[in-house]
């Protein structure tokens, strides 16, 4: 068999169950791959091969010993990419931080724990704007990564190394986290799937905190079959993490019937026009259409407070993200920059370490959250918040899923938004109103404006993977949007 | 609204952030128009509408109160730039009242 790097893991899974392939075949041709398109791409910060020639070995010798390769587990000996912002034992864990440079963690995230249970070959940790903060992927530390569709572009953020090594071929899922799209949107400029799940189903034991109250990590990958195997093993209550729901697991492949008659799909109003490219939006009307087409019944909803959503997200984000990185203070991880005292190094290595998103995300939240000011900016965005819940909630009362654009762009190039933090933070304003419910929402690549690859959101019901799951698969099962792939 | 070269000093203050001079114009500029576009949110009414601090609804999650594996003093200690006698090592902390 060859070109290996294209399989998916439904495809992968089945070549492995035949006998057709070896783990270790596959992960050193996914490592041959990395090797010639990274220097371009630039999707990791950490390559762990030798680790994973081993994690593949093992895989193989386990499914050697087994009677049916089926007994294993979807995920068995398949290669996967990981956030650097997720603990990994042993493995150095950046953030894509000066400030956790150095930092290797003494323990797994449970969402680890669960994969490498379930035998995942582990390839490597991936690029990310600093503690995830940011839609580029220009804020890492340490340079950025490059959209694999244009290389003069940006993939997307901030998971957008974990987006653009499947865009790239180099990997064929990885794990991202979304705080207010960071899964969902370089997902959709990379023209892959990805699943934000509901806050609570999957745990965040070990992920680095951003916003705690909105912190979420996700799979992505080519196909929604295969979003399906990965959120299998990382969903569920963990003892870990008391933000994690005890709701049952559903069977998420057993979703996936291909059959959405009678589906009610809620097109919101409020996602279409102002700011948007005129491709994008057609785009994205197309893809609602064919759902229609495939028997759903489109309904129009509106969500009347979707305007406030953003400045509600960046004063409560902000705020969560100025306690969380309180912690960093080089004394117990990271570097330390010298100066007189102990506050003085504290101040010093905080000042130079942290990369300038963050140091503003630092401020703001300090800002809001302080004497004087909290009434007015932090409890008033709780407040608000409450209020676009109510409205994911009327709509729900009528709708099973909502379907709407991910982003208003498509791709844009590296170093167009970078000074102007506004702009930027308006990339994620269609991502974050279903964060700040928490909702689940799924992207599927849906066609091309301008030789870009577009993405259709899909929110569904709090806990409800299974039917957004079932809808863009369906979806998937009548277009070939999900399996073109860029030439790099 | 503008805010002051001061009040970003002070913010930067109680976040622990010794900001380049260079940055502080630059921030303050940015924190002001981040915090103008903000203002949208005063024309929300919000009267009686209870915060949303989380979304789960779940309150008082509790475990056993039973001993449970942790990590070694050696494992919390492998990531500090110092440590001695298995304790983080700072300077002194009360010697320079000035930044403290």
């Amino acid at each position: 068999m060859s070109d290996l790097h294209l399989l998916t893991i439904t495809a992968a899974r089945a070549a492995l169950d035949a006998g057709d392939i070896t783990s270790v075949a596959l992960t050193e041709a996914l490592l041959a791959r990395i090797a010639a398109v990274e220097p371009r791409v630039h999707a990791f910060l950490t390559l762990t091969a030798e680790q994973a020639l081993e994690q593949a070995r093992a895989a193989d010798a386990q499914r050697s010993h087994s009677r049916s390769g089926q007994a294993l587990g979807p995920i068995h000996g398949i290669p996967l990419a990981i956030k650097d912002v997720i603990c990994t034992s042993g493995i150095r864990t950046t953030c894509a931080s000066h400030i956790l440079e150095t930092f290797v963690p003494p323990y797994d995230a449970t969402v680890i724990t669960r994969l490498r249970a379930a035998g995942a070959v582990f390839l490597g940790k991936t690029n990310c704007d600093e503690f995830a903060m940011g839609s580029s992927t220009e804020n890492s530390g340490f340079g950025p990564t490059r959209n694999p569709w244009d290389v003069s572009r940006v993939p997307g953020g901030s998971s957008g190394g974990s987006a653009a090594a499947v865009a790239a071929s180099e990997v064929p899922g990885s794990l991202g986290t979304d705080t207010g799209g960071s899964i969902r949107q370089p997902a959709a400029l990379c023209g892959i799937s990805g699943l934000k799940p509901t806050y609570g189903r999957v745990s965040r034991y070990g992920l680095v905190a951003f916003g705690s109250s909105l912190d979420q990590a996700g799979p992505l990958a080519w196909t929604v079959a295969d979003l399906a195997l990965i959120l299998q093993v990382i969903a569920g209550t963990d003892p870990f993490d008391g933000t994690t729901v005890p709701h049952a697991v559903p069977d998420y492949h057993a979703a996936l019937t291909g059959d959405i008659r009678g589906v009610r799909i809620g097109i919101p109003q409020e996602y279409f026009g102002e700011g948007m490219e005129p491709g994008v939006e057609q785009t994205t009307r197309t893809a609602i259409a064919a759902l229609g087409d495939l028997g759903a019944e489109l309904v129009e909803v509106s969500l009347p407070h979707t305007r406030y959503a953003l400045p509600t997200y960046y004063i409560i984000a902000p705020a969560e993200a100025s306690a969380n990185l309180a912690r960093y203070d080089g004394v117990r991880y990271g570097p330390r920059v010298a100066g007189n005292s102990m506050w003085d190094e504290i101040e010093r290595t905080r000042g130079s370490l942290f990369g300038p998103e963050v140091r503003r995300r630092i401020m703001l939240g300090t800002y809001t959250l302080s004497a004087g000011y909290y009434d007015a900016y932090y409890k008033r965005a709780q407040q608000v918040r409450t209020l676009i819940r109510n409205d994911f909630q009327q709509a729900f009362a009528t709708v099973d899923l909502l379907a709407t654009p991910t982003s208003p762009t498509v791709a844009f190039p590296i170093g167009q938004k970078v000074d102007d933090p506004l702009a930027m933070y308006l990339s994620d304003i269609f991502t974050l109103t279903a964060s700040m419910a928490g909702l689940p929402g799924l992207v599927v690549p849906c066609g091309f404006s301008c030789n870009l690859p577009v993405g259709l959101q899909l929110i569904g019901k709090p806990f409800d993977e299974a039917t957004i799951l079932r809808v863009g698969d369906a979806y998937q099962r009548s277009t070939d949007w999900h399996m073109q792939r860029p030439t790099l | 609204m503008a805010l002051t070269r001061a009040a970003v000093e002070h913010v930067a203050r109680l976040a622990r952030l010794q900001l380049p001079a260079s940055e502080l114009e630059r921030m303050r500029e940015q924190l002001s128009a981040i915090l103008d576009y903000m203002t949208m949110l005063q024309e929300v009414d919000v009267a009686g509408v209870p915060p949303t601090a989380q979304v789960t609804g779940l309150s008082s999650v509790m475990r056993p109160d039973e001993m449970q594996p942790t990590l070694s003093q050696a494992q919390a200690l492998q990531n500090a730039p110092d440590h001695a006698e298995g304790m983080f090592r700072v300077k002194a902390v009360f010697e320079d009242e000035s930044t403290g």
